[in-house]
Formats: C-alpha cells, structure tokens, sequence
C-alpha cells in the first residue's frame, strides 16, 4: 500500500519535471532579475531622452513635488521604453536614475518589479494574451498557441523580422469579452505608442490581425465580433433599453 | 518501493515472538490532541488566569540593557506577559518586550537599521487587536497589554518558521553560519518539528560582491538587512531587492563588486549563510573557535574586536560591541588582515653576516651584539624610533633606554618635527567619537575619514543622515559616501574662510555644533604650525570651542600616535636620522630608509619581514598585536588594551622586554622587572594610559598656546593613505589585502 502510494508520487515529481518550462515557472518578466551585459545593451552605452521627450520628461516631473522626483520614476520608465521601442536597456535606467537623482539600484528595483518593463528586447508589436481565469475558460491557450506556432517563437522570443513578440499578461478587465489580446504598438517611437485590446478574438482572427500588423496597417481594435458592440451582448442590448425613471418623490428640478 | 516495504514492516511486529509481547503496548500512533488542532481550543484549555494580587519577580532588560527617558515625563506604562513597565515614547513594542526581558524573535529588525516589518516572526498577541501584531514596527501605546506566549503568538511564529523553510535550501552541513546561524536558532526555539512542503524549492543565482564577501542567495530569506545596511550606514547604494515575489533576489542587477570599507559587516548582519566571509569559508566552525576580547590596532580609532582562533591561528576577527567608538561594525581591512599575521613572522634573531646574509642566532649573541655596538657610538648619534603598532609599554621602554644612553632621538612614526605634544588638545579627537553625533556642520581639513578612519567616517555618515548634518572638505579630490561640499584643495581656502571672504563663514557662524576635523597628515607639512594656529583662529572666530563642545579635532592616523605623544617620543630634530650612527627601528617600517646614512648600525625589532628589515644589522622578532598585552589609546584618548589571544611565532618576545633585557646587557638597567613596574613607570609620565577603558579629555584649549608668525605655502593637502588596504606591516603581508587592493580600489 506504501509501496503503491510512494510510486504514485514518483510519478507527479516527474511530470512536474516534464512539463513545459514556459508553463512550469509561470514568469511574466521578459527578463531576469540580474544583468548580463551583451552588445545593445551595456551600461556604457549612451542613452538619453529624445529632444521632444525633453520636454515630456519636465512635464512629468510637474506632477509631483520637487523633494519627491523619485515619485516620478514609473511614467518616467515607460516613457524611456516607448521611446527605445519597447523594452529598457540598463543605460535607459540608468539616466532615468539621473533624471530623478537617486541612486540606479533604485530604478532597477523598481523595474524588476514591474512585468510590463520589459528589459530584454520585445518586438515591434509586442502581443499579450490575457491568462486569467475568465479568459482561460474561454480558450485564451488556443489563441497562445495558434500566436506562437504561427509566429515560430515561443514565448519571450522575437521572431526574425524584429516585429513580433508575445507574452502573457494578467486580466485586463474585458472579461465579457474573452478572450482577448493586447498589442503594445512600439513601431512609431514614443510619440506613436498605443496599446489597444483586440477582444473576442478566435485563433484565425488573431492571426488575421497579426498578418494585418505585419502589412503596416491598422486593424480596428475593440470586438472584433462584428455582431456585438462594445461589451454589449449580441443582437443589442436586452437591458437598459430606456431612460431612468425619476424619483418617486418629489420634483427635485422643479426648486 | 523499498521504502513502503520497510515502513509497513515497521509497523507490523517482524516475528511472532514478539507480537504477543506487544499485544500488551499499544501501538505507538502520531496522537493529535484537541489543544493541538487550533489556538482557540488552546486558549479554551488553558487554565484560568493566576490571581490579580500575585507578585511578578522582577525582570531585567535583555542583555543587560539600560533604558535611556529622553523626557522622563513622556514615559508609557505597557504590560508585557502581565508585568507591566515603563517605556519612553516612542518605543515599539519589541523594544518594550525587551525592557521587560523577552527576546522576542526576528530577521528583519537590526536595532541600528530602519524598520521594514517583513519577516513577520515578531508577531506577538496584543489584546484588543483583531490579528498578531508585528512588534517590531507598532508604536507601543499606554495601557497596551502585550503577550508573547499565548498560542496565538507560538502558531505565528510556526507558521513564519514554516514560510521561511519551504524555498530554504537544505544546506546546513555546507553552510559557514551553522552554529551560528539565527534561523537554526530560531526554528529550534520557535518553530515546529513538522513541515508541509512537498514542491520544488526555488533556488537563485549567486552575485559576484568582491574577495570579501562570499554569497549563496538560495539560503537568502530576503530580510533587507543588507540593502538597508548598505544604503544607510554604509552610505552606498549597491543591493537592492530586484524582482518580486518567491523570486526575489537580492543583488546589484549589473555586477558591481561591494568596494565600501564596511562592505565586511553585512556578513555579521545577515541572519542566514547567504552572505558569508570568503577568507573565513569552509575553515572551521564556531564552536570550536576560542574568543579573546581585544583591539584592533590598524588604524587610531582602536575598534573593539573578538579574535577568534582555535590553536595557535588566528582564524577570524568579529566586531565587539562598544557603543561609544566602533558600535557593531568594523572596517575591512580590521575584520580581514588577519592572515597577514601568518606570512613573513619574524621568529629568531638574526645578525646580518659580513657578506650581506642574515644568520639565525640566539637571543643571547645578538643581544650582546647590539649591546657593543650601543657603546661604541656617541650619544646623539643613537635614534630610536616606534612603529604605528607599538603598544605604550614598549614605547615608554624604548624612551627609557634611549634617553639613558644619553640620546634624546626617540620617536614615533609619523610625527614630524616641531610636533607640539605639550597640549593634549593639539592631537586627540577633542568632541569624542560619539560626540560626533552631536555636531550638525562638519570641516574635513586634509583628512579623507574613509580611508583614515572608517569607523569616525561611519559615525560622520549616521551624523549626516540622522540629523541632515553638512559638511565640507578642503584637500585633493576624494570620494565620500554622504553628501560633501568640497570648498577647495589647499591652505588658501583655509585662508580664505580665516578671513571671512569664503562663503562658508556664514554657514560655520550659524552651526550650533561646529565640528572641525584636521587630518594628521598635516603635521609632516613644514608649514605646520601656521596651518594649524590658522584652523584654531577659524575655531576661535567661530566660537566652535566652548565649554559645553569642543568641536575641534585631529584625526590622528596610526594606533600608537596618541600614545607616544602622551608619552613625549617627538622629534626634535630634523637631522638626526641622517647623522645617526645607532638607529633602532622599533616596528618602524614607514621610515624612509634612503635617509638612514650607510654606516649606520641598524637594529630593526619587530613581527613582519617589512620594508626596514632589508636595511636592518640585527634582526630582533617581536610579538604582534594579538600576541601580546598592550596598552593603546585610540585618537579621542581612550585608552585600552588588547589581549594575547594565540601564542607567538618562533621565539619572538615582547617589545618591552628586548629593549629590557638590552638595556640589562648595555648597562643601563632600567627600574623595572614586570608589566606592573613599566606601568607605574608610565603612571608618573601619563597616567591617563593607565587608566584602562577610560577617555581622558584635554585639560587646556587653545587659549594656552603661543601666537604663530609663520605664513603658510600655497601647495595644495595631498592625500595621506594612498591604498587603504595595505597601510601596515601586517596588512602589506595580507593575501587577502593584495586581491582587495587589486580589485576593489577605484582605479
């Protein structure tokens, strides 16, 4: 009975070990949590913000009190990697670390923290499947893997091209519209960055929306259920179909 | 499937002799019993609370602490485990625990660091609450009833123990903290015997910190004491706390190696073996080590350290306790140069042959040797000169000997000509080092506290930190790790701020505590005397000497300066080196040797095969700091001793008693027989040396001193310590100190 019972956890030891790395360890961070130098991205290599970021940069550190710049280091973060086209080498924190005077061990904690910092290279368009519950149930590991096997990479890899990459990304708040994916368009610089959702997506829309990208255009964002509108249900909406009823009471316009 | 095998047999009786014998024992089952399965049942079963009217025995703070009341008024009654004591405002209820002497458990809290709260093992029951309350960061209120022994608290603190385990490597018997390590201790006293893990454990790639620290960061339970030692009271902000979650790491993200001169107290503070001491890996464990309370001598501040060695070795040094000079922490180059004290001893006397080679002799021969030799030179050709390790005894000795030959060439290395040694004031840290704390504007003139004296830099640095202290720094171009004006490299800024035209004058007139802080290096300046009666006008004008601060202070830099000046080895002469035809080096090995004239007969006594011993006639060994008793005063005039803590080399003696039994053998037989007899001796010369562990402050200021006409040059302060890990004889002889020099100076 011992006998059969120690062999059945032999057996789940070793399926841990045999499945997927990408699935077992479950990390959403591009990169590790410890540099290692390589020929883009050195901490001797120059890196400064744009002359039109400049200006960004000033407007950013506005917002908080002049004793508190290093409040400023989030915004300040995603705008260096808008600008680098998606992820941050060390040099972009370190004259973030400037900017904000503190010392860089503080921006590097900051964006180790963070997953959406990526600090190794992602691609031009960079595609996130949203993993969570809700989206899981509505198939969003069909559409991960119609994305990796169409674009060759696994996940956190860049196809040839330098335009595409995925990643997994927690719940985005379009649960009624699962499952969905996000892409964080880095192909413009800072000034042409958006990050759109593309929602009740199938595994043949995304590929369609990713062929579109890779053509240059811009596929509409939002549904992509021709039949729904926004989060709405298909065939319109069956509640809230009038204005709301005033209040029993008395005329309160009328005073 | 063998293991299932032999277990079941465990369980059922192997022979049928013995299953009738144990039909009478019950079989022994794991028995869970009601108290066990949730603290409520516990609580319910306990039994009721002892009687009001019981009297406590009266309890005392943990480790013999005293509580100091800032406002005596502002003080709060807490109840601890039902006793109930007085606790200023403002204390956290683990500090309250502790006045009451519970030791509650923690990782994270260093009484000496900021609070982070995250490793949840202090968490102790306080009535009222609705969860466990971690004690190290809750403000402790009047009327709090605390209780740290309930079942509430004790499942805490299995549980945390639980939690820190699971990713805890099994490393133990590889791990250089066993035996010393707080979460052995802490899981044997607070945690439980059983665990639930049944997953992989994480494991993290090791950092490369520098020769010094060695690192395994899967034991690491990311308690942040080190970021927070790193950033506060080391000044540098290297380690940080990258990513999150069980993937935590702590690091320097690009590989930056730890070059701050404290870099070797993160090893005393971290709690597990992440971080240990690379010299000390894999070389013994604690418990076979014997501890010897002693001094550190490579620098003036004179660190409280133990020695540990077992045998005959010393095998590693740990800082001591000693609120008023070191606290907790010591410099690198005390806590590491210890393995120079095994290279190049000097263990038999040797005489330099005609044809240039040493030959080993013994005591007797070569004491005659020097004792002919002594006679056959006129007075004043005779110099004498103590090394930056020598103790006040030897020193006192020395001074006897010479001056009985008739010679008055008797000092100590790095006091120049025209030291003035009459006023103690001239040459002692005058605020004291704990004083420091006090001062909220600080002027380094010449001295570059880091590579001086890391302990007074430390202190400067928990200054600035805690109270935004400012300073300012005339001399070349140094690296500080707090915030730093430099106002300019040489006597002109010091003119400049005499006469009022610097725009630091303001600053200085509104600085309540004015702290100004002169290197020693100064006094090998020939211009001296003007730079010096210049520091002390911007004292005078500042009003930085007072009779409730004396701000003004000289950073000495070796640990036998204060001493010899106590004790009056000063050079009178500048000539005498080069006209001496008896030179005795006494551990002096930062002479330079080029200026000793070539027919002069050189004795060199001392533990390391330096830089003098090459120039040396009769080689005569010596005991080091740890082998010996000594008596030395650190640069603010306390004075202490060190302990022999291993046995000799060879047959090396004391300094005091070469030079005695010289003196017995050239006919000039000192008073004295013992330790006690050079004591008394030294009594009637300064007797504040002989008042152990006590600081003697100055008895006169600078009112009593003579007016300077001299003017100063122009040339600029030049930096005194070039490699701060190679400043002595045993540091040069130090492997550990030649990988630090080679890889951890800034180039």
């Amino acid at each position: 009975m011992l006998g059969r019972l120690a062999a059945k956890r032999l057996l789940e030891i070793r399926q841990v070990f045999r499945q997927p790395p990408s699935q077992a360890s479950r990390s959403f961070s591009t990169a590790l949590n410890y540099h290692l130098d390589s020929p883009d991205n050195k901490p001797d290599l120059p890196w400064e913000f744009s002359e039109a970021n400049k200006s960004k940069v000033k407007e950013i550190l506005s917002y908080y009190p002049s004793n508190y710049k290093q409040s400023a280091v989030i915004p300040l973060l995603d705008l260096a990697q808008q600008q680098h086209g998606g992820w941050l080498p060390v040099s972009a924190m370190n004259a973030v670390a400037k900017v904000i005077e503190v010392a860089p061990i503080r921006v590097y904690e900051v964006a180790t923290f963070y997953s959406m910092f990526n600090r190794a290279k992602v691609g031009k368009y960079h595609l996130l499947v949203c993993g969570t519950t809700p989206c899981m149930i509505r198939g969003s590991r069909d559409i991960e893997s119609a994305l990796l096997d169409h674009l060759g990479v696994k996940r956190g890899e860049v196809t040839k091209d330098g335009l595409f990459s995925v990643g997994e990304m927690e719940c985005m708040g379009c649960c009624v519209n699962a499952p969905m994916i996000t892409v964080a368009d880095y192909s413009n610089g800072s000034e042409g960055y958006t990050y759109n959702y593309f929602e009740d997506v199938t595994p043949e829309k995304v590929v369609e929306i990713v062929e579109k990208l890779r053509k240059g255009e811009k596929p509409p964002h939002g549904t992509q259920n021709p039949k729904r509108i926004k989060c709405g249900p298909e065939g319109g909406n069956t509640t809230l179909l009038g204005e709301p009823k005033p209040p029993q009471f008395r005329d309160l316009d009328a005073c | 499937m063998g293991v299932g095998i032999l277990a079941s047999r465990a369980i059922r009786p192997a022979s049928r002799l013995l299953r009738s014998q144990t039909s009478n024992l019950s079989l022994r089952t794991i028995v869970s019993k009601p108290e066990l399965q949730s603290p409520e049942a516990a609580a319910a079963s306990q039994p009721a609370e002892p009687p009001k009217n019981q009297i406590l025995p009266p309890r005392n703070p943990v480790g013999g602490a005293r509580v100091h009341f800032a406002n005596p008024e502002d003080a709060i009654e807490v109840f601890v485990d039902g006793y109930a004591v007085k606790v200023p405002k403002g204390f956290t209820v683990l500090q309250a625990c502790e006045v009451a002497g519970v030791d509650i458990p923690r990782f994270c809290y260093h009484s000496r660091l900021s609070i982070a709260g995250n490793c949840r093992m202090c968490l102790v029951e306080v009535e009222k609450s609705p969860k466990p309350v971690a004690s190290c960061a809750m403000p402790a209120l009047p009327g709090m009833k605390i209780k740290t022994d309930t079942p509430i608290a004790k499942k805490a603190r299995e549980g945390v123990m639980e939690f820190l385990l699971m990713n805890h490597p099994l490393d133990c018997p590889i791990c250089d903290q066993g035996g010393e390590c707080d979460l052995q201790d802490q899981s044997m006293a607070f945690g439980s015997d059983r665990g639930r893990f049944t997953e992989m454990k994480r494991s993290v790639v090791d950092k490369n910190l520098g020769p010094l620290v060695k690192t395994v960061m899967t034991r690491c339970i990311q308690c942040t004491r080190c970021v927070r030692f790193a950033s506060e009271v080391a000044g540098v902000q290297d380690l940080g706390m990258l990513g999150r979650g069980s993937g935590e790491e702590i690091g320097t993200y690009v590989e930056k190696l730890m070059t701050s001169e404290l870099s070797g107290n993160v090893i005393d503070i971290c709690p597990v073996g992440a971080l240990t001491s690379k010299p000390f890996a894999f070389k013994a464990r604690n418990w076979e080590l014997k501890g010897t309370e002693t001094i550190d001598v490579s620098d003036a501040v004179g660190s409280n350290i133990r020695v540990d060695s077992r045998g005959p070795e010393v095998m590693r040094i740990i800082p001591r306790l000693n609120e008023d000079i070191n606290e907790e922490w010591i410099s690198d180059k005390t806590r590491f140069s210890y393995d120079g004290l095994k290279r190049q001893r000097l263990s038999d006397p040797m005489i330099r042959d005609s044809d240039g080679r040493f030959k080993a002799v013994s005591w007797r021969d070569a004491l005659a040797v020097v004792g002919d030799i002594i006679h056959q030179v006129k007075s004043d050709e005779i110099v004498g000169i103590a090394g930056q390790l020598s103790d006040a005894e030897s020193m006192m000795v020395l001074k006897d000997f010479v001056n009985r030959m008739g010679s008055d060439n008797v000092w100590c290395e790095g006091t120049a000509v025209g030291v003035d040694a009459d006023l103690r004031y001239s040459y002692l840290m005058n605020t004291s080092i704990s004083g420091l704390e006090n001062a909220d504007l600080f002027l380094l003139v010449g001295t570059q506290p880091r590579v001086e004296a890391a302990m007074v830099n430390a202190r400067i640095c928990k200054t600035v930190r805690a109270s935004n202290a400012k300073v300012a720094y005339i001399g070349p171009p140094a690296d500080f790790n707090y915030d730093c004006k430099h106002l300019g490299t040489g006597p002109d800024t010091l003119k400049e701020i005499a006469e009022g035209r610097h725009p630091f004058c303001s600053a200085l007139k509104n600085a309540k505590n004015p702290a100004i802080i002169v290197g020693a290096g100064l006094f090998n300046r020939t211009d001296k005397d003007a730079i010096l009666s210049t520091v002390e006008s911007i004292a005078q004008a500042n009003n930085v000497v007072r009779p409730d601060w004396n701000g003004l202070n000289y950073l000495l830099l070796y640990a036998a300066q204060a001493a010899a000046l106590d004790l009056g080895l000063i050079q009178q002469s500048a000539k005498a080196l080069e006209s001496a035809k008896f030179v005795y080096l006494m551990g002096a090995d930062d002479v330079d040797v080029d200026k000793i004239p070539k027919d002069a007969f050189v004795v060199y006594q001392g533990h390391h095969g330096d830089k003098a011993v090459y120039r040396a006639n009769v080689i005569l060994p010596a005991s080091a700091f740890t082998e010996k008793e000594g008596t030395y005063e650190n640069t603010e005039g306390f004075t202490q001793q060190t302990v022999p803590a291993v046995p000799t080399v060879g047959d090396a003696r004391d300094d005091w008693k070469i030079v005695r039994a010289l003196s017995e053998v050239s006919g000039v037989n000192l008073p004295y027989n013992s330790i006690e007899g050079v004591r008394s001796r030294i009594k009637s010369v300064a007797p504040n040396l002989v008042h152990t562990d006590e600081r003697e402050p100055a008895a006169f200021g600078p009112s009593l001193k003579p007016e300077c006409k001299e003017t100063m040059s122009t040339t600029p302060f030049k930096p005194v310590v070039e490699n701060f890990y190679m400043t002595n004889a045993i540091t040069r002889a130090s492997k550990i100190m030649a990988q630090c020099s080679a890889v951890l100076l800034k180039k």
